[in-house]
């Protein structure tokens, strides 16, 4: 009855700009559709959550899409496609995030603590579930700490140089390849620290400072992109008013430019590092693993939190809860950088720059 | 710079050094297998840093032996890295580390390599973990305890010629057991191990031919399901119904495991009966009574030996430059022999491995006690 | 967008008079000792600067010095490695540069069309209010590390997986790309499903990045005309964000290509050239294999490995390199607009 009503007048093209479904349809179609498969399914007797939600998200797009044809016309119900499949493109992309999140939290919450976090894996064997990462965790931090020493000047002076001083093929090469270096795949940087150590030092040498090199040299170009970016949203009228009152170029980079962008830039770095403090296959092949805290970075292997949520995996066993937990704790380490990271250029920004 | 802790402690380790000696001497003397004594009646004076390396099957019973070691030599650091047998003789060839564990005996080149390592002293060899590996399957729905399979029809298994549960080579062998029509889910190792050369090397002696490749620690088919490590197999398995695979076996966990046939009979895994086929086995040519290598018997027929096993040996020099390292690589190497060293092994939350056998025990200590310093 | 090849305009224009104010008013200063500053901080910005040239050229010198052995090696040598397949580095090489084109192409193709739906989500269609917060929430994506994708994929993944795929091999089998699906989902299809999760967050960013560019005329004329928003999208966004998508699919291509511990803990790996996506033991990507033969490695088998990752060196660099001149080109053509 009601369809008479309106498939009468859609047949007039006028009538496309004023006959709209009510605001609150897709949410009435959805719940529609959710529920006709699971009555769909309870029928069939095969019920999941999963199943429900694909059954359902069909017979949503289905009867929308064919409903609004016929109410409001092809033009309106492309559109309302187009908004549930970019909608429902955004919610995919949360499956994976919200059960790998999910996922860590269960199973790595049962191991965390306090314990965990403080001690290390001597003396820690077969099914017992002590043990900690306090020595993995002091040997991400001070590899990574490293990789920045190395990366942070080389990475700040080269933004320095393609902002402030860089122009001709020099200048357009080094940004090129940056860029390229930006791709280097972490295994690779892996085999050429080793490969660059094994051959100055001898095919057995292990050391943390293999690891922080192979790292550095992900991290570098991470850090000349985000500096540039910052050194080029300093005003240039900064710079002309320093150099009117004679100051050299070098020193007003160091006093006005830099200064200016150091929120910025402390931003940047923060970030570069959280980048690379979770790769796992670099540090696989250089730095391997320990049980007790090393902290001589030129002399011998050292545990890293990734490597030995890796290696324990690998052990079976309790070593799963451990896995889990340093997963946990090296998902915690990421997002605190960040965090912390964002709160800096909040708080830091300098003050009426932009 | 892993002699810096050597220098620095050089007075101490001295007093170990005699110390040591005459708690070896008396434990050599009284001719007990029970090797403890030597561990309890030593003061701990040893300190220093003991470095191994080597294979990986071995990583969790060192773990262990490391920390019952550390009980009686709290000041000895002891460590073990798991880069693989081969690259574990090479560190230990190269001087990088005290001690090496392999899957596999030293080649003959090694072995020249080894006489200038070691001072021109020899290289030991122990046989000191022997591992039981068993054959993994998920079936949750057959009721028995193993399933019961020959050399020959696992090979077949492996091989794909045999592709589904209820095949007639099985059903004979199982005569009591309702076999489900699942096919067969073969799964190797994707990474080369001890383990898998282990297997292959079953396969090939045990199978009379129903194997076709050779013996190899990489697999030699592919196109097959197969998982990175051991916990890479035992989740494989563990991921479909009518997998098998082979494993270490402290590692089956609810996996069912395989009875092998053994003669006529046939024998599930268990450390005696794996410890049982090493003692039947014959020493390897070049065997001396320092390289304690073993040629194992896959063929036995002996009754309750479990002929699918990995042994890897504990690599040591009988002489080295540094009195310090001789003392604490004997005193480690005796733990490791004695009772209570192989039984923390043996210990299934552990690494469930096979401890020596007395006869055995015998020998070994015999070539520990002739580590000396040059 | 901040990735251009050369300084912005407005810093353009006042720079070749700043290097002489430099040096008069370091002269007016008299300051011998501030010139000498100046200069050794330019020395120092441009050594840095190419510093970075060395170092790329460093990698490569260093990953054929280490693998220089394994290309020479003899026929007979590489046989003795117990893993190795074909009788030269190049044999060996090829169907791993098979698997991971197979897997990472793969991935692209399940995370483009999904990273241009949320790209527009975030720019076009969410709450203005939610957009960023959301924005933030797909970056932390790019925040996992890859170890912990690894467990993901491999304890949690496969499982899932395994009823789509049964599913589609037994009702699109006959289509040989799905024949012979094996329990568990240890195939190619299921690395690229986890590295497809894993390049959503980058290709997502750039392409938001550039959909927000899309001149604000150009849609408020499409709407002004009567269009839906999907028309406007269509009309307006998507043309301009084209190849901007370009350049970021290759950006995600290259990682892609590079990733390694998702694949090593969730495929079961093979050496053929085979494009059976749902079957075991048929792909294996470079990066993996060299991740989990290296441990165990030494000797001529460790060149062997290298070899095989100074092939993925040059083929992210060839990659990485071919997404810059699109962008590069771009540029030239935004600025002739």
């Amino acid at each position: 009855m009601a369809a008479d009503a309106t498939t009468a007048p859609a047949g007039l093209l006028t009538d496309d700009a004023y006959r709209r479904l009510p605001s609150w349809s897709p949410w009435a179609f959805a719940a529609g559709a959710l529920a006709a498969a699971l009555l769909v399914l309870l029928a069939l007797g095969a019920v999941s959550t999963a199943g429900v939600v694909v059954l359902g998200a069909v017979l949503f797009v289905l009867s929308s899409s064919i409903t609004s044809r016929v109410v409001e016309g092809p033009r309106r119900a492309a559109d309302r496609l187009a908004t549930t499949l970019v909608t429902g493109a955004f919610l995919l992309a949360l499956v994976p995030l919200v059960s790998l999140v999910l996922l860590v939290v269960t199973r790595g919450a049962s191991s965390f603590g306090w314990a965990f976090l403080t001690t290390d894996m001597v003396g820690v064997f077969g099914e017992m579930t002590s043990g900690g990462i306090a020595h993995a965790l002091v040997g991400t931090l001070l590899v990574t700490l490293a990789a920045a020493l190395i990366s942070v000047p080389v990475g700040l002076l080269t933004a320095i140089y393609l902002v402030e001083y860089g122009r001709g093929p020099l200048a357009r090469g080094i940004t090129l390849l940056v860029d390229v270096m930006t791709g280097i795949p972490s295994i690779v940087a892996g085999l050429f620290a080793f490969a660059l150590f094994t051959l100055i030092m001898g095919p057995a040498y292990r050391a943390g400072i293999m690891g922080a090199v192979a790292l550095a040299l992900l991290m570098t170009p991470v850090v000349i992109r985000s500096v540039e970016e910052m050194l080029r949203l300093v005003p240039n009228e900064l710079r002309e008013a320093s150099y009117a009152l004679g100051v050299p170029k070098w020193l007003t980079i160091v006093k006005v430019v830099l200064r200016t962008s150091a929120a910025g830039i402390v931003t940047g770095v923060m970030l570069a590092v959280a980048r690379v403090i979770g790769e796992t296959a670099p540090l696989l092949l250089t730095v391997g693993l320990v049980t007790q805290t090393n902290t001589d970075l030129f002399d011998g292997r050292m545990a890293t939190l990734p490597v030995f949520a890796y290696r324990q995996y690998e052990q079976g066993g309790t070593g799963i809860d451990r896995a889990w937990a340093a997963a946990l704790t090296l998902i915690l380490l990421v997002m605190l950088l960040n965090l912390v990271a964002r709160l800096v250029s909040r708080w830091f920004a300098p003050k009426g720059a932009r | 710079m892993k002699l810096t802790p050597h220098s620095r402690f050089g007075a101490v380790a001295l007093t170990g050094a005699l110390a040591l000696t005459l708690a070896a001497c008396s434990s050599g003397s009284s001719a007990e297998p029970g090797a403890t004594s030597g561990a309890g009646d030593a003061p701990a004076e040893l300190s220093g840093s003991l470095a191994g390396a080597g294979a990986s099957s071995q990583e969790k019973a060192v773990a262990g032996w490391i920390a019952g070691f550390n009980d009686t030599y709290p000041d000895v650091a002891v460590s073990y890295d798991a880069v693989g047998s081969g690259g574990g003789r090479e560190q230990f060839l190269a001087g990088a580390v005290q001690f090496a564990g392999s899957d596999a005996a030293l080649k003959d080149d090694e072995l020249e390599a080894a006489t200038e390592r070691c001072e021109g002293g020899e290289a030991l060899e122990l046989p000191l973990y022997i591992s039981p590996i068993a054959v993994v399957y998920n079936l949750p729905d057959v009721d028995t305890e193993h399933l019961q399979l020959s050399a020959a029809t696992i090979a077949k298994i492996f091989n794909r010629e045999i592709t589904t549960w209820d095949d007639a080579a099985i059903a004979a062998e199982n005569p009591d057991v309702t076999l489900p029509s699942t096919g067969i889910i073969p799964v190797n190792r994707s990474d080369e191990s001890g383990t898998t050369e282990n297997f292959t090397e079953y396969l090939e002696a045990a199978s009379d031919g129903a194997w076709p490749h050779e013996a190899s620690g990489d697999w030699p088919l592919s196109g097959g399901q197969s998982g990175q490590g051991t916990q890479g197999v035992i989740d494989t398995v563990s991921g479909a119904k009518g997998a098998i695979g082979y494993a270490d076996a402290s590692r089956a966990g609810d996996l069912g495991t395989v009875a092998l046939k053994v003669g006529e009979e046939y024998v599930p895994f268990s450390a005696e009966a794996a410890a049982k086929v090493v003692d039947a086995s014959p020493r390897a040519e070049g065997a001396t009574d320092k390289r304690l290598v073993v040629e194992l018997d896959r063929t036995t027929t002996e009754a309750g030996a479990y002929p699918l096993v990995l042994i890897s040996y504990s690599i040591a020099c009988s002489t080295y430059a540094d009195a310090a390292d001789a003392d604490n690589v004997k005193a480690y190497l005796t733990y490791v022999a004695s009772a209570a060293g192989q039984d923390r092994a043996a210990d299934p939350g552990v690494a469930g491995s096979a401890p020596i056998s007395d006869d055995l025990r015998t020998e070994v200590q015999a070539a520990i006690d002739s580590i000396t310093a040059a | 967008m901040a990735v251009t090849t050369t300084p912005p305009p407005r810093g353009a224009a006042p720079r070749p008079s700043s290097d002489a104010g430099d040096t008069a008013g370091a002269a007016a200063r008299a300051a011998s000792t501030g010139r000498l500053a100046g200069r050794v901080f330019g020395a120092l910005s441009t050594g840095a600067g190419v510093l970075i040239l060395v170092t790329l050229a460093a990698v490569a010198v260093f990953l054929v010095l280490r693998a220089w052995p394994a290309l020479t090696a003899s026929r007979e040598e590489l046989e003795a490695i117990s893993w190795f397949n074909g009788g030269s580095v190049a044999e060996y090489v090829g169907p791993l540069i098979f698997g991971t084109l197979l897997a990472s192409l793969l991935a692209l193709l399940l995370a483009v069309p999904v990273s241009i739906g949320i790209a527009l989500f975030i720019s076009h269609y969410a709450p203005r209010r939610l957009a960023q917060g959301l924005g933030y929430l797909i970056d932390l994506l790019a925040a996992i590390p890859s170890v912990v994708y690894g467990l993901w994929g491999a304890l949690w993944l496969i499982g899932r997986l395994d009823p789509v795929f049964a599913w589609l091999s037994s009702n699109l089998g006959f289509i040989p790309l799905f024949a012979d699906y094996q329990a568990p989902a240890k195939n190619i299809m299921s690395a690229s499903v986890v590295l497809a999760v894993m390049i959503l967050p980058i290709i997502t960013a750039v392409s938001r990045e550039v959909f927000l560019q899309t001149p604000r005329l150009h849609e408020e004329a499409s709407l002004a005309l009567g269009a839906t928003r999907w028309e406007m999208v269509r009309q307006a966004v998507l043309p301009f964000g084209r190849s901007g998508v370009i350049s970021a699919s290759m950006l995600g291509l290259g990682r892609a290509l590079g990733e390694t511990m998702a694949v090593l803990m969730v495929i079961s790996p093979g050496f053929l050239f085979s494009f059976f996506l749902l079957k075991p033991g048929q792909q294996q990507t470079i990066a993996a294999n060299i991740a989990s033969k290296f441990p165990e490695a030494s000797g001529l088998s460790v060149s062997a490995l290298i070899a095989t990752g100074l092939a993925l060196f040059v083929i992210t660099f060839v990659v990485n390199f071919a997404a810059r001149w699109v962008i590069a080109r771009r540029a030239e053509f935004s600025g002739a607009n």
